[in-house]
């Protein structure tokens, strides 16, 4: 099986430049760096390459975004917040191979003209954030950054910046804002980022793992990169199982593979004594499936057939004798206190929806709260100024429309059937 | 005595300033730098980050209480940060907060008497594959169980001294 990324992330110095370069590591720059820019960006299309971050959309259709004309400095920035519950690849990436990530930041600039990059990671990844630091001075330090890299005339700057907590930050819009000094609230769009996003300039935003895909893509070419994948959707991913399977953690794994084989063969299956009852497919935010859907291939186009996403590639995995009113309970809790409070619908509804399943949760739900539930939802979808409240209703509406019966129960049975607990 | 940064961190503070376009833009790892040398971000803190940018302290404080890792009180010495998200939670995280709040007498947002640990619940941490998982300060603890923590708290309670 082709691997984009993880090859030699066993290998403890590959975080370090001199072992990423001895294993074939800034080739890719080289490479790229005796290219017409433009066929940089025309190799990133062919790829299929889509962001890894969530959303989905087409890189190298998001990079011709940029206005055309180069009087105006254009900004990258990294998205290394991993605020989605259930994903943990970017740290792996950051950890284990951070070259990647960097090789990727300078390619990606240079085809896009671009001087300044910035990564903004999560603030609770101090460990992660000082292991980039010290990857991207010693790209500096063998001259892949700063002024005229290799030669070429081409100078770069790349700064680390770190989050502060907060989940919405991930959202490219409340990043740009928080990496320019303010609140992380969502920005009104349009306009969108390529055109005024970090300090009013044109910016492009990428998640880790897209970026990090970039300096392979260059070497193979983006046929033998889409080539991995399915059609619409190249390369590999990094898929994040976590919950009680046998071996829970990250899988690269090609774009396609069955969301069964993930569970079965590469985690492991359940652990033992314990059944599969629904999954959680791409971070919280994706509708959940229940056990007899994952014969479903792990792509964006095929998840989205079957109503849900393959998202930010959290796969996260729940078990029978889970109460699902509780897992959605604790679903509904974390959205209402990430929600940044700028729109009526996602600030109240996030609270509505938190509140009346807990109420339901302690055997106090009354009835018409599972309608009054999916009435709150309707009033959140599409409304508001980005997408964390459609991100609250998506896991609210797919728990109630697979798992109905469980919260009815609660409801007329005036308690949980599974204790109240985990 | 109004708080300022030791010359170690006034130069790391300076060498970060010069990484951005504007000031504005400092006031994030400003505010981290803070917290570091200060302990915590106090209202003299607040001001004192102020002064050095350049804003009112209103605009500072604004920044610093929408982000959940500035603490605005005194945290204990060892803060101890357990994921209540999913994953976590499948995985047992509600009794091991139940074991932690047992252990140290104090509920979740609390502090010990001695001041050395504070005990909070947080949203994912972006570990959920070693879940449960908790933060003590800058380092992850991972793939908890109640001897692991018994282990970590008593191994912190002994550099306390
Ligand atoms: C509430 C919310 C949280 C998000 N969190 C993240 C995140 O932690 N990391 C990330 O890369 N993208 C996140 N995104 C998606 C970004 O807005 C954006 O689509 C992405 O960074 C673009 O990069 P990509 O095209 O390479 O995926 C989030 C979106 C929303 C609405
Ligand atoms: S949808 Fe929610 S999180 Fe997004 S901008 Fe509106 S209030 Fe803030
Ligand atoms: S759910 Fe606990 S680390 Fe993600």
């Amino acid at each position: 099986m082709e691997l984009v990324l993880t090859t030699h992330f066993g290998n403890d110095r590959y975080r370090h430049a001199d072992t990423y370069e001895q294993l074939g590591g800034y080739a890719a720059m080289r490479k790229a760096f005796s290219m017409p820019k433009e066929e940089i960006v025309a190799e990133v299309r062919k790829a299929n390459l889509r962001g890894r971050g969530g959303a989905g959309f087409p890189a190298g259709v998001k990079w011709g975004f940029l206005p055309k004309d180069l009087s105006r400095p254009r900004v990258l920035v990294i998205n290394a917040d991993e605020g989605e519950p259930g994903t943990f690849k970017d740290r792996l990436i950051m950890s284990r191979g951070p070259h990647l990530m960097i090789e990727g930041i300078v390619i990606t600039s240079y085809a896009l003209t671009i001087h300044n990059g910035y990564v903004y990671i999560r603030g609770e990844f101090v460990r992660e954030a000082e292991i980039v630091q010290e990857a991207i001075d010693e790209a500096y330090a063998k001259g892949y950054l700063g002024k005229n890299i290799l030669g070429s005339g081409y100078d770069l700057e790349v700064t680390v910046h770190r989050g502060a907590g907060a989940y919405i930050c991930g959202e490219e819009t409340s990043l740009l804002n928080s990496l320019e000094g303010k609140r992380g609230w969502p920005r009104v769009k349009p306009p969108f980022p390529a055109s005024v996003g970090a300090f009013g300039l044109p910016t492009i935003v990428n998640n880790v793992e897209t970026i990090a895909d970039i300096p392979w893509i260059v070497t193979h070419g983006g046929e033998k990169f889409a080539s991995l994948g399915v059609e619409k959707d190249g390369g590999t991913r990094l898929v994040c199982v976590s919950g009680p399977v046998k071996k829970p953690g990250v899988y690269e794994l090609p774009v396609g593979i069955s969301l069964r084989s993930i569970l079965y063969e590469h985690a492991g299956g359940m652990q033992d004594g314990k059944a599969l009852k629904a999954v959680i497919p791409g971070g919280s935010s994706t509708p959940v499936i229940r056990a007899d859907e994952i014969d479903v291939g792990y792509d964006i186009d095929s998840m989205q057939k079957i109503g849900t996403m393959a998202g930010s590639g959290g796969v996260i995995v729940i078990p029978e004798g889970t109460c699902m009113v509780r897992a959605l309970s604790v679903l509904m809790n974390f959205y209402a206190h990430e929600s940044c409070g700028q729109c009526t619908p996602c600030r109240e509804g996030c609270g509505w929806l938190a509140r009346v399943l807990r109420r339901i949760e302690n055997g106090e739900g009354r009835e018409g709260d599972v309608e009054l539930i999916l009435n709150v939802c309707d009033n959140m979808m599409g409304r508001t100024i980005c997408p964390l409240a459609d991100a609250a209703v998506m896991p609210a509406q797919s728990f109630i429309w697979k798992f109905r019966e469980e919260f009815d129960r609660h409801v007329r049975d005036k308690k949980c059937p599974y204790g109240n607990t985990f | 005595m109004s708080p300022s940064f030791s010359e170690a961190t006034r130069a790391r503070f300076e060498r970060m300033l010069a990484r951005y376009p504007d000031k504005e833009a400092a006031i994030l790892p400003t505010l981290h730098l803070a917290q570091r040398e200060f302990g915590h971000l106090s209202g003299e803190a607040i001001d004192y980050v102020a002064t050095l940018l350049g804003f009112t302290p209103a605009r500072i404080e604004g920044v610093a209480t929408f982000y959940t890792m500035y603490n605005r009180k005194p945290v204990g010495k060892y803060h101890l940060q357990v994921c209540r998200n999913l994953s976590c939670s499948l995985m047992g995280a509600e009794h091991l907060i139940e074991h932690m709040s047992r252990k140290l007498g104090i509920k979740p947002g609390g502090t010990t008497a001695d001041g050395t640990f504070t005990l909070s619940t947080v949203e994912c941490l972006g570990s959920c594959g070693t879940a449960p998982v908790m933060q003590v300060n800058d380092d992850y603890h991972e793939d908890l169980t109640e001897e692991s923590i018994d282990a970590i708290l008593d191994g912190l309670r002994q550099e306390h001294g």
